[in-house]
Formats: structure tokens, sequence, C-alpha cells
């Protein structure tokens, strides 16, 4: 027993060290091969774990732009260099990641996190630092508040939500034309009640009327006594901001009872027409940039992410595409990697990117961009129109 | 206390003084960097974690697995609590805030603990497991839904008092008062109690009370850990106390030893820390983690140390008089290996 144990320490020991001789020869070889020549962007997200098709598409994104920008001759005559943390979509290991980055790998800026809770956990670790960071794909309402270094591409969920609410109410073609309108929002979910907040505020103040709200828990399968309630009550509209996988069910539900009335919903919906095309027919939902949209740059960016990756970029793809840019081009503007020139440089800088343009507001949040309207066509989405909040 | 406990005791005193001593240097001269504390922070809350744990699934043997719902309300109370303190006295010493704070978190989790367990330890094994699960699950539905705490969001603006002394302090002292509770009556009830249920009552223990003991000393000790973690952190959100996060702290403990409490000890460093240093191999890290515990439980099914203790005075003895074998010692008495 004695020597199986022995046997099995070594092994431990002997993969520790493995381990760490992988971590560190990475290292030592990049310094070597550019030291000085290379300035690197940390990077974090979830992509491994239950939430890694959002980490990985703005991953993906992340990586062309890096590609992109290296081939026309990098930031400031140098290179630049992601490196990316894997999170889980963990908190806890958020926060490793991320000083990790601060103090191995000596990151000059950060991009990230990808999900809100992520954010949020290292929101005060970034003021701390006065790391300039922008997140790609946080849109939980005050992530960036009182952090002057930290900005967002992203819109946040009660803009979103103000927006389509906006759609909603405009008159038909530019919009649906509804006076009354019912919600069916997740309970306990940040995400849901954040969009439909803001969707029931926005629309009364148009002069339309929410007059049913009905809500369903996260692991719910059935939501026929939900979608009875809201066929008796027969409004204009149906907003149902949730992830695409449990709205696919919901709508599923919807036409075998025989609903024809209009659906809308958030970005949550993007990649809805894999798997639910037929039963999301017709319908529209706010996202943060359409991929077959008549602006060159989105057409560039498409034919490039195809021809990477073998596939249609995601909206995530594009909002980490957009957040390496905007910082890349910080950094050329500030003319260095301090990190107060940098923020100064993206708090004036306007940014022109694949979801649209804008300047940041003080809380860093992304000031007059636009929300684009997607509708759901055989299969396929369509560009209709951009709304603003 | 004889003279040979005195001096293990000394020595272990020491060795811990050391340790800390070495860390402290060592991060003071950037030899160690912010990122290792915070892994050593984490890896002493983990160690709080599963020492406590310990306690049901070790000297109980029972199997609970509701512990992060524990971690739960002592991080939210005690975040709570020192967000209401920090407001009202702005200049509070932090580490009367943090300890203040720690055992209102502490002592709502061990009421938390009394409550599930009066109950809940009628049963046994796998049934006493699923009214744990049940538990932890009910726990993070509260907190999801209970909007003063933040609700699905989470608590925020916590005030980050956890740094690498305070932790390393209170560990060292919640590791002491785990082993002294180990090698005390009570302790021995307990075990008594794992041992065989219906001789142990025929000798007098009043077992349900031992058991709720038990069951709420190791959920007082989980908020505790809890709130350490809050303060570390400065933010929690519901989601982190899973029923996953339950199961890797019983993964931390079964993997040390259960009733081993230096197991648990070097199971909750190497569990902690090997993830980090694997960071380097990007998504093939949790493959080998998993593989480690896969090899880990073939072939040492009863985990690292068994039910053994590991003893840095038994260590010096050993190399010290190598002709005779010293009695190895396990803070229970159980077989070792």
């Amino acid at each position: 027993m004695k020597k199986r144990l022995a046997l099995m320490l070594v092994l431990i020991m002997v993969m520790m060290t493995l381990a760490a001789c992988g971590g560190g020869s990475d290292d030592s070889s990049d310094q070597a091969a550019d030291s000085g020549d290379v300035i690197k962007i940390g990077a974090t997200g979830p992509y491994t774990g239950e939430t890694a098709m959002y980490g990985v598409a703005c991953k993906e994104g992340m990586e062309l732009a890096e590609k992109e920008i290296n081939e026309n001759g990098g930031v400031n005559g140098k290179k630049i260099k992601i490196v990316f943390y894997d999170t889980k979509g963990d908190t806890t290991e958020t926060v490793n990641a991320y000083n990790r980055l601060r103090d191995q790998d000596e990151v000059v800026a950060f991009i990230g996190s990808v999900l809100t809770g992520e954010s949020n956990a290292i929101k005060d670790l970034i003021k701390q630092d006065n790391m300039p960071t922008i997140a790609p794909t946080a849109t939980g309402n005050d992530v960036t508040e009182g952090v002057p270094n930290f900005f967002r591409v992203c819109y946040y969920d009660n803009y979103q939500g103000g927006a389509a609410a906006n759609y909603a109410s405009k008159e038909a073609p530019e919009g649906l034309g509804a006076k009354s309108a019912a919600m069916l929002v997740s309970k306990g979910n940040t995400y849901s009640e954040g969009l439909a907040g803001a969707f029931k505020e926005t629309f009364e103040k148009n002069g339309g009327e929410v007059v049913i709200e009905e809500s369903y828990a996260k692991a719910d399968k059935d939501f026929s006594a939900q979608l009875t309630k809201i066929k008796e009550a027969n409004p204009d509209v149906i907003y149902i901001p949730d992830y695409y996988s449990t709205v696919g069910v919901i709508l599923q539900k919807a036409k075998d009872m025989g609903m024809d009335i209009p659906c809308l919903g958030g970005d949550g919906w993007d990649s809805i027409q894999e798997e639910y095309a037929d039963v999301a027919q017709g319908y529209v939902f706010t996202n943060h940039y359409a991929a077959d949209s008549p602006n060159e740059n989105v057409k560039k960016f498409t034919e490039n992410y195809n021809e990477a990756y073998g596939k249609a970029p995601a909206s995530f793809s594009a909002l980490g595409y957009d957040a390496v840019y905007a910082m890349a081009n910080a950094i050329i503007e500030a003319g260095s990697t301090d990190a107060q020139a940098v923020v100064s440089a993206i708090q004036t800088m306007n940014v022109t990117g694949i979801t649209g343009e804008f300047t940041f507001d003080e809380e860093g949040n992304p000031k007059g961009k636009e929300v684009t309207i997607i509708q759901v066509d055989n299969g396929e989405l369509k560009y209709v129109t951009t709304v603003t909040e | 206390m004889n003279s040979k406990t005195k001096k293990a005791y000394l020595l272990n005193a020491v060795a811990v003084f050391l340790v800390y001593i070495v860390f402290l240097t060592l991060i003071r001269f950037k030899v160690l960097s912010n990122y290792f504390g915070g892994v050593i922070i984490l890896t002493c809350i983990m160690m709080i974690m599963a020492l406590s744990l310990n306690i049901v699934a070790g000297f109980l043997g029972e199997m609970a697995l509701g512990h992060a719902a524990f971690m739960a309300i002592g991080a939210y109370l005690s975040g709570f609590t020192s967000i209401a303190i920090m407001n009202a006295f702005p200049t509070a010493p932090a580490l009367l805030v943090l300890i203040f704070s720690s055992l209102v978190g502490g002592v709502a989790a061990g009421i938390a603990g009394i409550a599930i367990g009066t109950p809940s330890l009628r049963l046994r094994g796998d049934y006493l497991g699923i009214v744990t699960i049940g538990f932890g699950e009910i726990v993070r539905i509260f907190f999801i839904n209970f909007d003063p705490l933040g609700g699905a969001q989470g608590l925020k603006g916590i005030p980050r008092l956890t740094n690498l002394s305070y932790a390393y302090w209170i560990t060292v002292l919640v590791v002491f008062l785990i082993f002294t509770l180990g090698v005390s009556k009570y302790g021995r009830a307990i075990m008594s109690i794992r041992e065989d249920e219906i001789a142990s009552e025929a000798s007098g223990i009043p077992t349900t009370r031992v058991k709720v003991m038990a069951f709420t000393i190791s959920s007082f000790f989980a908020g505790i850990g809890g709130s350490l973690y809050a303060h570390y952190q400065g933010y929690i959100d519901p989601d982190k106390f899973q029923f996953m996060f339950s199961i890797e702290m019983f993964v931390i403990v079964v993997l040390g030893g259960l009733g081993s409490l230096t197991g648990s000890i070097l199971s909750a460093i190497v569990l902690t820390v090997l993830p980090e240093l694997l960071r380097g191999f990007a998504q093939y890290r949790l493959l080998i983690y998993s593989l480690a515990l896969v090899i880990m439980m073939i072939f040492r099914p009863q985990g690292m140390l068994g039910r053994t203790e590991f003893s840095l005075y038994h260590l010096i003895y050993v190399l010290t008089n190598k002709r005779e074998p010293y009695k190895k010692g396990s803070i229970d008495g159980g077989k070792s290996s």
C-alpha cells in the first residue's frame, strides 16, 4: 500500500511539474521570441461549461480581430497578443484568471468578461488597478457603473427592452403598430426581467398597454397555462425576452395551441433559426447586428468570419470583434500603453464597428447605438430596420 | 497533556508560523505575485469548507450534499452585515468587522444547520443525501428570489476585507478548533455513532442530540468559510452556490480521506491549486483534473491519507529514530491502511 501511495504521489507531482512547465515554457518562449514587440491584452470568458457557446462565439470574433490587426501592421508598430483564460462561467475562476492576467502575463488592457456575473465579480479589481477594460457582451444593467475605466460595446438590457417597445408601438411598416402587449418572463433571470421591465415602461410611455404579464421558472418545460391566459387576453404582440432554447419550446407550444399573435424577443433569440425556424417564422427580435446588413463593414466581417470558421458569426462574435478593435484603436490613439492615456482615449473615441457607430457615455455604456431588428424568415435571419431607445 | 503532545503542539505552532512568514516574505518581495496570494486565500477558504464538511461526512459518517447552502447563508448574511456596518461606521477596523460579520454568518448558518438537522438526521445515508440536496436547492432559489439581498443579480459592494493574513490565521484557528473537537469527548461521541449507532446509544450517548450537534458545528464553520469568501470576492451571486459546488467540496473530503483532517487540508490544497497550475493547458485543463481524480480513486479508494493523520512530530520522530517504528496515529483510532 505504501508503495502505491508513493507511486501516486510521484505521479501527481510529475503532473504538477509538467503543468507548471507547460505554463512556464509558454510564457518564456513568447517573451524570448518577441520581447517588447508585443502588446498583451487579456481576455476571460466561459470557454467550457454550461455557457460555453457564448464564450466561444465571443472568443472567435476576438481572434479574428487580433489576426486582422496583426496582418495590417499591428498597433503602434507592435503586434497584439490576446491571452485567453477560461472561467467556466464561474465568478471565483474569473477573479483568479483576471489576477493571473495582471500579475503573470502583465497585460496592458483587458477585454471581458463575457457574462454579466463574471464582470460584476472583477469590477472592483478593475477599478482598483485602473485597468483599461472593455466588456464585449456583459449586458446587465449597471455593470460598468461607477468605474471610469470600464466600458462596454454592447448596449445594456434596459436600452434593448426600450428599443423593442419602440419598435412594437411604431406604426407598420416601421414597426408592429401594437396597442396592447403581453409579456412572458423567466422569473429570477436578471436578463429576462431587465428586458421585460424596460419594455413595459417604454411601451406604456408610448401609449400602449401591457395587458397581461406571465412568468415561468428557469427549468419549466410546460407553458400551456401561461399561454392559455395570454390567448384569452388576445394582445397585439407577445414579448418573450429569454434565450432561444426556452423560447423555441414556448413558440412550439403556442403554435400547437393555434395562436397567431406575433411574438417579439431580444438578443437571446440569436441562433433560433437553427433549431426552431418553422415555429419562429415571421417573428422579429432585437439584436446587436444583422449578418445580412447592407453595411460594407458587416459584409466584409461576415465573409472573413465564414472563411476562418466556416459558419455565420453570432452576435457575440461581432461584439468580441468590435471590442478588440475599439481597444486597439484606443491604444493607437493614446500612442502608448499607459493605462490612464488609454482610458482617456476610449472616453473620447468614436467607434465604428460591426454592431453600429457610437461613443461612450460617462458610465462607459455605448451612446447613440442603434438596435437592429431581425426577422426570422424561412430558416434565415433577415435584417429589418434599426431603432434607437 | 503529556510532554509528547506538548512537543507536538509546539512543533506544529512553529511550523504554521514559519509557513506564514515564508509566504508573507515571498509576496512582500514580489517573488510570488498577488495572483498567488489570491490562490492561497481561496485554498484557505476551501480548507475551512472541507474540514467543516469532514465533521459530518468523516466523523459522523453521513452523506451531506448541501454544504454550499450553509456557505451561501454565511456568505450572504456576513456580507450584508459588513455592508451595514461599513455604511454606519466607515472607519471601523477591518479585522473587527470581518470577525463580527463572520460570526453573524456562522451563527446564521449554524441555526440553519439545527433547523435542517433536527428533522432530517433521523434519516441515514442516501436518504439524508437527498434531503441535503433539496435543502441546498431551496437556499439557492431563496436567494435568487430574495431581492433585498440582490436577488438573481447577486450581492454587490461587499467590503473586500479578507487578506492573506486574516484568511491564514482564521484558517489556522478553525483547523485547531476542529482538531480539538476531534480528540475531545464530543468528537469521540460523534465517531462512535459512525462506528455503531446502536452500540453508542447503549453506552449512553444521546445519538440524535450528538448528530444534530455535529451537523450544527459543521454548518457554523461552513458559514465562517462563506463569510471569508464573500469578503474576498466582494461580490456573490446565487449561481455560485449550486449543487455542483457542494459536490466539489465532497470530492475534496473523499479524496483527502473521510475522517482525516490533514487529508482534507492536503486535498483542498491540491484541488484548488491544481486547476490554476493547469491553466497553461487551456482546454485540456479540466480533462487532466478529472483524470487525476479518477486515477486517484482507483488506486487509493480510501483517499490520500485514509483515516490516518499526518503529523509533523511523527515524521521527525521516524526520521530521527529509524530503528524504532512509531505507532501510527489517527484522530479516531481507526484502522490505518
